[in-house]
């Protein structure tokens, strides 16, 4: 193994001044790269800037909320803003952050020179950033932003103003981007993997970003298409949501949630990609159960496809479809508890310490189980008549979202740092940050289940006093959350410029290279890595 | 593996995925046929038939008593007074009734406007069925023009036994600008 890394090492040494392979000088290196690192940095640092300008906006909200009546914002706005929060968050901080990843280290993990596709992924970052900004203009046109939910359910999101168009093309923009960049990560692990990595032994976050990939080009087009049934029913009088015309509103609803649902599982199977690749590490001991973490993870995607309606259970079902949406909602519980176990397996009698990415991964599994809780009791079609609508469906997606996917992002970044950098970043202020980020969080989000339970209903900026203290509390929560986020912040600029100043070895954390091939190169890693395949990998990890 | 070997594979590969992409814009578009095939059949939804049922004669089941609803609405505040002249009726399965309807343009223009059906419970709706309504098709009023409309119905008596009340609401939509 470690000739194979010499010989690398030499090569790029080799390569060090030829221009034509190091990175362009100056901004128009950022601008034009075609290089895996370079692109997956630019990804990470949009979805980061989304992620403050998504988070503003929710604190926008929970100041709003923090007493009833309304204080800050007229109602139009509030809404505006729930959703634009819940678009910027999904389609520009979540899934670009993911994608960053993938763009870092899918290459890396499986021995491969670059993405399969550069000028493709160059291109489809670029999109995503024009799409965001069209999605962010609509705040300053007649009328406002959209404000009908992130849902965009008709007949109300077609009274959006001089906005609506934008916005739709912006999702259309998103979703190329997406498609574009699903299609660059499965011909990359088809096509690019070193000759020892069979399918069976690429690490799980490879194996979880190709079922997402798949899932992407099969559910954004029938979001293309939905949003394209509201243009023309807007300004084409066409009539497919349209009840005069003989169409349906809850068509609509149908075409959104066969996307939707499956749109959410894209947020979260990569997060269990992630999981999986620290946890072994920081329990010193290999995976549990690898082969079932996979079966688990294609069994999830396949089972996306077929809930969909769960999320309509009041818009009048006949029973038989009620209880077969019910049954299959609650069959997902069977392969995410398969995860959950292993996850828990795999720390049982480990050597396990406990820096900032193994926590952020320990509470991931522990505040995701909560949210999958939620989930299962929601998957109860009587029951989620209560539900419907409610503070509790917001605390149940947000569990599932932010102290599972955006913990696991957290938790990536402080793992892949140092590999990134060369840098070791600041342990104490990383525990800080996870200790107020973790009981924060909680602050925030748990109290929402008791007002959804005492029935405050989502999307209203007014309340009625029953509910103004745990909003209070919420809100209270809410503000110390997004306060941390700027340590992480500091933390990461920090880190770039030098750290604690530590060299940091080329395997980082004890025996990483043993898990992951990205542990075999040198920290930080090399502008061109692998340009030769290398002969043995590592299995610790299967 | 050689460079070209390799542009080949990912050019086969990318052309296969677009053509799953394609393929599942498309499937968002067949969705909108397949949901009113599946609402037809199953009656879903509330969603009734726009077109006049025959006019079969059903034996009469006196023995049972259905209350029917009658509710109106106007979409987005269409300019219109729309209401019901009955607001409910206690009907025997089997036996036809008319119920009549008055609408009233409020605006100096001609005036283009389609009526909505939709019955509650959803699963009731295939067994409501209407001889004459002008829910058919779309009605035109002169200017402040009102007219009272029938409706003329029968419940077909295999009803289940568990429905006891029916509702059916109009909601008025005014077509004028799509015109």
């Amino acid at each position: 193994m470690s000739a194979v890394i010499a010989e690398h090492d030499e090569h790029d040494e080799h390569h060090h001044d030829d221009h034509a392979h190091g990175p362009d000088k100056g901004l128009l290196r950022w601008i034009v790269t075609t290089n895996h690192k370079d692109i997956g940095t630019l990804y990470l640092f949009f979805a980061l800037v989304m992620f403050f300008v998504g988070g503003s906006m929710a604190m926008v909200i929970r100041a709003e909320l923090f007493e009833p009546g309304l204080q800050f914002v007229e109602p139009q706005f509030f809404n505006s803003m729930t959703t634009m929060h819940a678009l910027v968050m999904v389609f520009g901080a979540v899934m670009p952050a993911f994608v960053g990843l993938a763009n870092w280290m899918i290459p890396m993990m499986i021995g491969a020179p670059d993405m399969a596709l550069p000028r493709m992924n160059n291109m489809s970052f670029w999109m995503l950033v024009a799409g965001v900004l069209l999605l962010a203009s609509t705040l300053f046109m007649e009328g406002g932003a959209p404000a009908a939910g992130w849902t965009l359910y008709p007949p109300l999101v077609l009274q959006t103003g001089k906005a609506l168009p934008f916005a739709i093309f912006s999702v259309h923009l998103l979703g190329i981007s997406s498609i574009m960049g699903a299609i660059n990560i499965i011909a990359t692990i088809f096509n690019m993997r070193a000759p020892a990595m069979t399918l069976m032994k690429m690490p799980l976050f490879v194996w979880t970003w190709l079922i997402t990939a798949f899932l992407l080009i099969a559910v954004m087009p029938v979001f293309a298409g939905a949003v394209t049934m509201l243009l023309t029913d807007k300004f084409y009088n066409t009539s497919f949501f349209d009840a005069a015309g003989g169409g349906d509103p809850v068509l609509y609803q149908h075409i959104f949630w066969f996307f939707g649902h499956p749109e959410v599982y894209i947020m979260i199977l990569p997060t269990f990609g992630v999981a999986s690749t620290i946890i072994p590490v920081f329990a010193r001991k290999p995976l549990f159960g690898y082969s079932s973490m996979v079966y688990a993870t294609a069994s999830i995607a396949f089972l996306s496809f077929i809930v969909w309606a769960h999320h309509m259970f009041t818009v009048g079902m006949p029973i038989a479809g009620e209880l077969y949406f019910m049954y299959a909602t609650m069959l997902i519980a069977i392969p995410t508890g398969v995860k959950v176990f292993n996850w828990t397996a795999t720390m049982w009698k480990g050597a396990m310490t406990f820096e900032t990415p193994m926590l952020f991964s320990i509470s991931f599994v522990v505040l995701f189980t909560m949210g999958g809780f939620t989930g299962l009791m929601m998957s109860i079609a009587p029951s989620d008549f209560q539900y419907h609508d409610t503070y509790f469906i917001v605390a149940h997606f947000h569990y599932t979202l932010v102290p599972a996917s955006v913990f696991i992002l957290m938790a990536a970044a402080y793992y892949w740092l140092p590999k990134w950098t060369g840098n070791m970043y600041n342990e104490k202020i990383g525990q800080l940050h996870f200790w107020l980020s973790v009981v924060s969080v909680n602050i925030l989000f748990f109290p929402q289940h008791f007002l959804g339970l005492a029935g405050m209903p989502r999307r209203i900026p007014d309340y009625a006093v029953q509910f103004a203290d745990w909003n209070m509390i919420s809100s209270i929560g809410g503000f110390i959350f997004g306060a941390s986020q700027l340590l992480f912040l500091y933390i990461v600029i920090d880190t770039i410029k030098g750290g604690t100043g530590e060299k940091v070895s080329d395997e980082v954390w004890e025996d990483a290279h043993k898990h992951g091939l990205e542990w075999t190169l040198p920290s930080p890693a090399p502008y061109h890595t692998f340009t030769t395949p290398p002969t043995t990998i590592p299995t610790e990890h299967i | 593996m050689n460079t070209d070997d390799l542009q080949q594979k990912n050019a086969r590969l990318v052309r296969n995925l677009v053509l799953v992409v394609v393929a599942m814009f498309g499937f968002g578009f067949a969705l909108v046929p397949l949901y009113d095939v599946l609402c037809d059949i199953t009656g879903l939804n509330g969603k009734v038939a726009a077109t006049a049922a025959k006019e079969v004669v059903y034996p009469i089941d006196n023995s049972r008593e259905v209350t029917v609803e009658f509710i109106t609405s106007l979409n987005e505040s269409a300019p219109m007074l729309f209401r019901p002249e009955t607001k409910k009726l206690i009907i025997h399965p089997g036996e036809y009734y008319t119920v009549n309807f008055y609408a009233e343009n409020l605006t100096d223009k001609p005036m283009v406007a389609q009526a909505i059906p939709s019955i509650s419970p959803g699963l009731a709706a295939e067994y409501f069925k209407k001889t004459e309504c002008f829910c058919f098709t779309e009605q035109t009023f002169k200017p402040h023009e009102g007219r009272t409309m029938p409706v003329r119905f029968v419940v077909n008596p295999d009803l289940p036994k568990q429905y006891k009340t029916i509702t059916l609401a109009y909601t008025f939509f005014d077509n004028t600008k799509t015109q």
